[in-house]
């Protein structure tokens, strides 16, 4: 005769809400296993998906994700002459927040290297890949931006062709790819009197030189466009992005780019290892630490109500040990109610969890081998939290029966 | 020597003495008690509260030690001073059982388990038990109730249950105290009269401790404390004899 059970069906409704207790605390602790496995599938997605070998940044810094990094676009050309690259393509990125709907709006602007990239790679849950230069964009769904859609950013409105899941930057934040020419449009747009004071700056500089005195035409360039002006700069792109030749060693032609004084090159691995021990690491610790927390906070709440629970049956148990009952009887009905609260603790927060997750606004990725090592845990909890009834049950007397 | 081997007495106790407490704090609950109970017979324990009677049921029943004295039961010494010299709780489980003014039966279980447990403990087969749980509550004419918990039965109802219980194991010694305190007249002699049913049917000694005036005709013999001395003992004729533990 089981009596754990026998007595969990006579206390079915405290048992059963003694449970959804258990399980819902399960479910945060289960929760924030996940929310950790999402900051790095969201912080790695970006570089896995790009699926670029190499990335060649500004020198000495750890960009363009861990720190900015600004490169002229002219670098994709030289990149492409090094022996073993394939191909190079400039890579924007910069995040924006705007009003759109009366709502805020933020945006992981991406720039893509058109012509030669469209966005053919970016796996599509509708619509298409860019088919024009300008103003097209791919959002990802979490910015509830539909197929059609047209955005203002800047001077410039853009419509929505493709949507994507799951695309999100390191911060949680949907993606928007554009033609890079459009992204840096997007990040370096500027009101017209801004151009205007700005040229009008440029001339003054200009008159103020002797240059610009003997030289009439340069005083006209310099209150014309940026772009007309060779010694200015045009806009710089965060990174280029190379893929290697079938077969090439990525560290060989890594290492031909570490010669170059003005970049530094890293490959996809020490790319993502600079998101992971960077950017992600202090939040792995503030989750794991929050974790223990929770799951010595579980430990106790189970180890009280398992308590409580046998407190409740002193006298039945007092009344079992005057009629001979060994004492693996009583520990087995202590021992079974924690670890039965525990499994189904865990099975209700699994069952809770594939409901709520998903609708969490970060990713929530539950892997297979932190549901084992939870169940571990759990396990190990309904144990501990057992020894105080069974202490409290071993030391009851049979005499107290009679009081 | 077996336990329960019908030629020997139920019990057997040799100058139990209980004493709580040290120096000035120090009481004597019960001082030198000796008493021996055959076999089939049903003896009543009667006395005043605070004479003893309990400590003594409980001595005899080895839940609550004596300090000093001697138990033996179905032929088997099991207590010697406050030392037992052998596993009192398997003693208890094979050859005791209890019923209390509370019939003390576990709430989750229904009338049936109640009984079962008592034999599953001492390794009797699921089974076998249920069957033999079932055949006693037949034999208590509570059968009807077998699948009810103990909150849908009767306090009579409850006590046959803790009867049956009691019975489960073909105990040499039942030891029951104020057992009908809780029920009333008509249905406290019925329980008086089923110990003495069973005594006879099954062979076992039956120490009963009451207050009831009423149902003393029931008991074979009748002893009294009082200051923790068993101080008289009452023939069924209701001459009051010579304290003389030791009658068989």
């Amino acid at each position: 005769m089981n009596l754990a059970t026998k007595d969990i069906r006579h206390n079915l409704g405290r048992f059963a809400l003694t449970t959804v207790g258990i399980g819902l605390l399960l479910m945060i602790v289960m929760g924030m296993g996940g929310i950790y496995r999402g900051l790095i599938a969201e912080a790695t997605l970006l570089v896995d998906q790009i699926g670029a070998d190499l990335w060649v940044v500004q020198g000495s810094t750890r960009g363009p994700f861990a720190e900015i990094s600004r490169l002229p676009a002219s670098l994709e050309d030289r990149a492409r002459a090094v022996p073993g690259v394939a191909s190079a393509r400039r890579f924007v990125s910069h995040t924006i927040q705007r009003e759109h709907s009366g709502r805020p709006l933020r945006i992981v602007v991406q720039g893509l290297a058109w012509p030669d990239d469209r966005g053919d790679w970016i796996p599509l849950l509708a619509g298409r890949p860019l088919r024009q230069a300008h103003y097209e964009t791919i959002a990802d769904r979490t910015l509830g931006l539909p197929l059609g859609e047209k955005i203002k950013l800047g001077k410039d409105v853009y419509e929505v062709v493709g949507l994507t899941k799951g695309m999100v930057g390191s911060g949680g934040d949907g993606l928007a790819f554009f033609t890079a020419s459009d992204a840096l449009a997007v990040q370096f747009d500027t009101p017209g009197e801004t151009t205007r004071l700005e040229r009008a700056a440029r001339r003054a500089r200009v008159e103020a030189q002797d240059l610009g005195q003997v030289q009439p035409l340069l005083l006209e360039r310099s209150a014309g466009p940026a772009s007309g002006i060779p010694a200015v700069a045009p806009p710089q792109v965060s990174a280029v992005m190379v893929t290697l030749q079938p077969g090439e060693d990525a560290v060989k032609v890594a290492a031909t780019f570490s010669t170059w004084p003005d970049i530094t090159v890293y490959t996809t691995q020490q790319q993502t290892d600079l998101l992971l021990s960077g950017m992600v690491d202090k939040s792995r610790r503030q989750i794991g630490l929050f974790r223990v927390l929770l799951v010595i906070i579980s430990t106790i709440i189970m180890a009280l109500i398992v308590y409580t629970l046998t407190l409740d049956k002193i006298h039945d148990i007092a009344m079992l040990k005057l009629i001979g009952a060994r004492n693996r009887v009583i520990v087995g009905l202590i021992l079974q109610q924690a670890l039965l609260i525990g499994a189904l603790g865990y099975g209700l927060a699994y069952w809770l969890g594939t409901f709520a997750f998903p609708r969490f606004p970060r990713l929530v990725v539950i892997e297979t081998p932190d549901l084992l090592s939870l169940a571990g845990i759990v396990l190990g909890i309904s144990v501990v939290a057992s020894l105080l009834g069974i202490w409290k049950a071993m030391l009851v007397e049979p005499n107290k029966v009679l009081s | 020597m077996k336990p329960n081997d019908s030629s020997i007495p139920a019990i057997e106790a040799f100058n139990l003495t209980k004493v709580y407490g040290s120096g000035n704090t120090e009481v004597v609950a019960m001082n030198d008690v000796s008493l021996r109970v055959a076999r089939g017979e049903v003896v009543a324990l009667l006395g005043p509260s605070g004479a003893g009677k309990s400590t003594l049921l409980t001595a005899v029943g080895l839940i609550n030690l004596p300090t000093a004295g001697r138990i033996v039961i179905g032929g088997v010494s099991v207590l010697e001073a406050d030392h037992a010299l052998v596993d009192l709780r398997a003693f208890r489980r094979k050859h005791l059982g209890f019923i209390f003014q509370k019939a003390n039966l576990i709430p989750f279980l229904k009338a049936v388990e109640n009984v079962q447990i008592a034999m599953e403990v001492n390794d009797v087969a699921p089974r076998a038990a249920r069957q033999r749980a079932m055949e006693l509550l037949d034999y208590l004419g509570v059968a009807d109730r077998a699948g009810n918990l103990p909150d849908a039965l009767s306090g009579g109802q409850q006590q046959r249950v803790a009867v049956a219980r009691a019975l489960a194991n073909h105990p040499s010694l039942i030891l029951a105290d104020e057992p009908t305190a809780a029920l009333d007249s008509q249905r406290g002699r019925q329980v008086m009269e089923l110990f003495r049913k069973v005594a006879h049917e099954q062979g076992a000694g039956v120490i009963v401790v009451t207050h009831d005036q009423r149902s003393l005709d029931v008991f074979d013999r009748t002893f009294e404390m009082e200051d923790g001395h068993l101080k008289s003992r009452q023939e069924p004729d209701g001459s009051i004899a010579k304290d003389s533990p030791h009658h068989n």
